[in-house]
């Protein structure tokens, strides 16, 4: 196998092994606090609004983890350096 | 495929180019500046106001409001800033809907920019309301041994937040062309609505991260204040 076939194929592996796994964590994480908040507003739900906006806040910062799992696997789909600098040279 | 609209270069030769993204800035940058100018110049205080000076104070005040419930302080200060990034961010991804348009937000180097913009204004504001002294005493609390660690966070958080932005907006507009070749038909509308309310929900985000942490760079040492206080008259 060439030196191209070789990153082209890794870099796809392991782009798919990257927001695989990279998603779990986070998914789960964002389950737990949507339920947790479902109940806080189930059991209080004049304080709505409050837990509407923190559990937004909290989530964003939770999926940061996936969103850079998804960079990184766009950047080697797409924009890969390897490749780029192999095809070049 | 392009994944940033900064390979889009519309006018001129490299080094020297008009890319996508700042023709796209300007843009937006003209469209707020340029509403809003008209608008305020024909303010009015009779009974009836007119509609486009209702939306703008509705805007504002509703800014204000969060501000308040968020920080538990006199917005005043932040409204500036963090409006001006809320408003900035929201018009950028709902102008997506306009075909030819490509969000400035989808560019690292806008986003990293506007992240700057925070990472500036932390110590700023902090400074200006609790003096240079107090500012740098609050990252040796609670011990100096946490000094390598906040000053991490303060690199880490920056770094986040640009990526948060980016990464979602780009996903977005990826998803999207990627749907449009699979599926052409109906299922790319369906995700541009998804797309139009996580654009709202990223800005709202943005700003409400940078109005987190600017806030708390500023009333920490003011609580500490408060306990020492409480201490000192028992």
């Amino acid at each position: 196998m060439s030196d191209l076939a070789m990153i082209g194929a890794v870099s796809m592996v392991t782009a798919g092994l990257t927001i695989a796994i990279g998603s779990i964590g986070p998914a789960f994480g964002e389950g737990w606090a949507v339920a947790r908040a479902l109940g806080a507003i189930a059991q209080q739900p004049d304080k709505a609004n409050t837990i509407t906006r923190t559990l937004f806040v909290g989530l964003a910062m939770v999926e940061s983890t996936a969103i850079y799992c998804l960079v990184v696997s766009m950047i080697l789909l797409f924009v890969n350096p390897f490749w780029n600098h192999f095809k070049g040279g | 495929m392009d994944i940033s609209p900064d390979n889009i270069v519309i006018y001129g030769q490299p080094p020297i180019v008009l890319n996508a993204t700042l023709l796209f800035t300007w843009i937006t940058m003209g469209l707020l500046v340029g509403i809003s100018g008209w608008v305020t110049r024909q303010l009015s205080v009779r009974p009836h106001l007119p509609p486009w000076q209702n939306g703008l104070e509705m805007v504002v005040d509703g800014i204000c409001n969060q501000i308040r419930e968020v920080t538990q302080q006199d917005p005043e200060p932040y409204l500036a800033f963090v409006g001006t990034l809320f408003l900035f961010i929201v018009t950028c991804n709902l102008l997506t809907v306009v075909p030819g348009y490509h969000a400035p937000t989808g560019s690292l180097s806008t986003t990293m920019a506007l992240a700057l913009c925070v990472f500036v204004a932390v110590p700023i504001f902090g400074i200006h309301q609790q003096g240079l002294g107090r500012y740098v005493k609050s990252y040796l609390e609670p011990t100096p041994l946490m000094l390598p660690f906040q000053i991490i966070g303060e690199f880490s958080r920056t770094l986040a937040l640009a990526m948060r932005l980016f990464g979602n907006i780009m996903s977005g507009n990826l998803l999207a062309a990627i749907l449009l070749s699979i599926v052409p038909l109906f299922v790319p509308i369906v995700m541009q609505l998804l797309r139009l309310v996580f654009g709202v929900i990223q800005a709202y985000v943005f700003s409400i991260l940078a109005l987190v942490y600017i806030a708390s760079a500023s009333s920490v040492q003011q609580h500490n204040h408060h306990a020492t206080q409480e201490n000192s008259d028992e």
